[in-house]
Parts: C-alpha cells; sequence; structure tokens
C-alpha cells in the first residue's frame, strides 16, 4: 500500500513538473494562476507545522513538541543554517523528555 | 592541446554558475539527511525511503509524504497533500520551458529535475546559456547529494530503536518551518500571511473530525479563496509573483552563500540584509 502511494505520488509530482515545461506560456500570464501557486506552499507548511506540533492521534495536545518547534523558529529568525534548526528541535525535544521523565 | 587551452576549457566549465550549482547540491544534501532520518522513524523502509528521493525529487513534497504517514493519515491523504505541495514545480516549469526548449526525451528528463533550487538558480541568470547551465547543473548536483543523503539519513536512523526518545519526531515540523519563513519573507504580503494563519487554524481546528491528512488538505481551501480574491488595484511591483517569490529566495544580493532545501530554496545572500 505504501509502495503503491510511493508511486502514485510520483507520478502525480511529475506530471506537475512536466505540465510547465509541456503548457503554453500564456497560462503563466494569469494573475490568479501565480498567486494560487505561491499561496499554496505558505498554506500547506503553515498547516503541517502546526498539526505536526499540536496534535497527536486526531486530538489537540500541547507537549515537548511545541518547546522544540518554538526553538527551532527562534533559530530559523537568526538565520541558523537548516541542519542548525533541525538538529536544535531534536535536542530540545529529547532533552526536555529525557528531564521531565 | 597547450596548456593554455586547456586553462581555457576548464575555466569555462568551472565557472561561477557551475561552483554555485554544485555548492547548492551540497548543502541540500544536509535536508537529505534529515529527510531519510525522518521518513524511516516514520516507518518507511530504506528502500521506500531511497524510492521517494529518487522518483518524487521534490523535498517538502516528501517531508509531507512521510508526515502524513507518520501521523496515521492514509495513503490518498499523503499523496494528495505531496501533489498539491509539488504543483509549484509546475510554475517553475512554465517560467523555465521557453529557456531550456525541450523536446521529447530530454523534456521528461529535464522535467524529473525541475525544483526550488535548479529554477531559482536558472531564472536569476543574466542570458539563456547560462541559465540552461545553472538548471542542468545544479538539479544533477542535488539529484546526486539528494539521494545520497537520504540513504545515509534513513539506515542511520533505522538503528535507532525509539525515534522519539532522540527528538526524530521533531524534525518534520522544524523542517516545514524553515521552509515556511523564507517564503513568508519573500513574499512580504499581508495576503501571504492571512493566508498561512487562516490555512493553520483550518487545519488545527478540524484535527479532531476528519481522519489524520484532510486537516492539511483542508488547509488548501481558503488559502485558494484568498489568492483568488480580487484584490485593490495593484500598487507598483506590489503583486508581483515570481520564481523568487514562490521558492522564498532572496536573489537581491551577491554571492550564493547557502539554499535552502529541496524545498525552499533559500538563496542567502552575503550583503547582510
Amino acid at each position: 500500500m505504501i509502495w503503491a502511494a510511493i508511486i502514485g505520488g510520483a507520478l502525480t509530482c511529475f506530471a506537475a513538473k512536466l505540465a510547465g515545461l509541456s503548457v503554453p506560456a500564456r497560462v503563466l500570464r494569469d494573475e490568479r494562476v501565480r498567486r494560487v501557486a505561491a499561496m499554496l506552499p505558505i498554506a500547506l507548511l503553515c498547516a503541517l507545522v502546526l498539526t505536526q506540533t499540536f496534535s497527536t492521534k486526531g486530538t489537540l495536545v500541547l507537549d515537548v513538541r511545541g518547546l522544540a518547534v518554538g526553538a527551532a523558529l527562534v533559530a530559523i529568525l537568526l538565520r541558523a543554517p537548516f541542519l542548525v534548526v533541525v538538529a536544535l528541535a531534536a535536542v530540545v525535544a529529547a532533552a526536555a523528555r529525557l528531564a521531565l521523565g | 592541446m597547450t596548456f593554455s587551452q586547456v586553462r581555457v576549457g576548464i575555466g569555462r566549465w568551472w565557472s561561477p554558475v557551475v561552483r554555485d550549482g554544485l555548492g547548492i547540491g551540497v548543502a541540500t544534501g544536509t535536508y537529505g539527511l534529515s529527510f531519510g532520518a525522518l521518513s524511516a522513524a516514520a516507518g518507511l523502509s530504506v528502500a521506500q525511503t531511497g524510492a521517494l528521493s529518487l522518483l518524487m525529487f521534490t523535498g517538502a513534497s516528501q517531508f509531507a509524504f512521510v508526515g502524513v504517514l507518520a501521523a496515521g493519515g492514509g495513503p490518498i491523504a499523503a499523496v494528495a497533500t505531496a501533489t498539491l505541495l509539488g504543483s509549484r514545480n509546475g510554475l517553475y516549469g512554465l517560467q523555465l520551458s521557453r529557456t531550456l526548449g525541450l523536446r521529447g526525451w530530454r523534456r521528461r528528463l529535464g522535467a524529473h529535475l525541475v525544483i526550488d533550487e535548479s529554477a531559482v538558480m536558472a531564472v536569476r541568470q543574466a542570458d539563456p546559456d547560462t541559465a540552461r547551465t545553472a538548471f542542468w547543473v545544479t538539479g544533477l548536483a542535488v539529484l546526486v547529494c539528494w539521494n545520497t543523503a537520504t540513504l545515509l539519513g534513513a539506515v542511520a536512523a533505522r538503528s535507532l530503536t525509539d525515534p522519539a526518545a532522540f527528538g526524530l519526531d521533531v524534525v518534520g515540523p522544524a523542517a516545514f518551518l524553515a521552509l515556511l519563513v523564507p517564503r513568508l519573507r519573500a513574499q512580504g504580503q499581508p495576503r501571504a500571511w492571512a493566508a498561512a494563519l487562516l490555512a493553520g487554524a483550518t487545519a488545527l481546528v478540524a484535527t479532531p473530525f476528519v481522519p489524520a491528512g484532510v486537516p492539511v488538505l483542508l488547509a488548501a481551501v481558503p488559502a485558494v479563496a484568498l489568492a483568488l480574491a480580487p484584490s485593490r488595484p495593484p500598487r507598483a511591483g506590489g503583486s508581483e509573483v515570481t520564481v523568487a517569490g514562490v521558492a522564498g529566495a532572496q536573489v537581491d544580493g551577491a554571492d550564493v552563500a547557502g539554499v535552502d532545501v529541496a524545498g525552499a530554496g533559500v538563496v542567502r545572500s552575503e550583503c547582510g540584509r
């Protein structure tokens, strides 16, 4: 089932890339197309951050993940490199879990 | 062949655009490490993780795909989220198609390499020749580094017994946040902030009521509605959406110091902003 999803997702993502190289250029001139394409990643990323930080199996929860992602936000605002951001979040989460038992 | 001919040949090959493209490939590898680790921690096998990086090959979609599965979402929700996030690559393709001028199998090969990094690197070049070089070098460098790093990360994480104890469950949201913030900065529009907040609120409110993975899909609805809402008469340059805006690239300055992800393509400029 996971393999089918991997192949399916790979095909749809490839189709989006190929469509961009294949459709007439005038589509790009459509302001609405450009706005939606710019807005979608922002909306989805924000939704992913919040749901993966504040929910577990369909329940809203507040736990050490909020602390860890908050630390990541501070690092991002200080323009830390990606790996530092991600490692910091993991370390904060691990340390907080250790401290809280 | 004389020495000077060799030097000219190398000089042409080892141009700044080639150097930058390769540098971005290496920088992207660090994201590949975290993707591999996250995917393995989410329960995917090393082969499945490797297949995602090789076949899907668009970072944010891959992170989202394993994130939805890890949260207990179904495969359809995972594919739908990955597809929506990957749709922006279509926009890059639109902007690149004339410059690249690809037909037949070359177009299909080129299409696979249309990602944030290759698109950003190509559009910031002054002439079509350099733009084509930038596209191919960056795309291939990222392909190699991203896939190698993914496997390394997956194998390393597979050997851990309890991923949550090592904080690996926050790698996903931290990575998404690192992709989101530069995009919001690059857009710099109240509308983008509104879309982000509305989408986030929608997803959180929907979480207790719908299956895992679906809240993120629902979050796309208000964002699309907001994007399509009529705007006030545009100020000069106010509503321009470019590859830079979509990718969150900051291409306002000198040297390329590093690029964010297979997701965000932040080209950091050296001249402090």
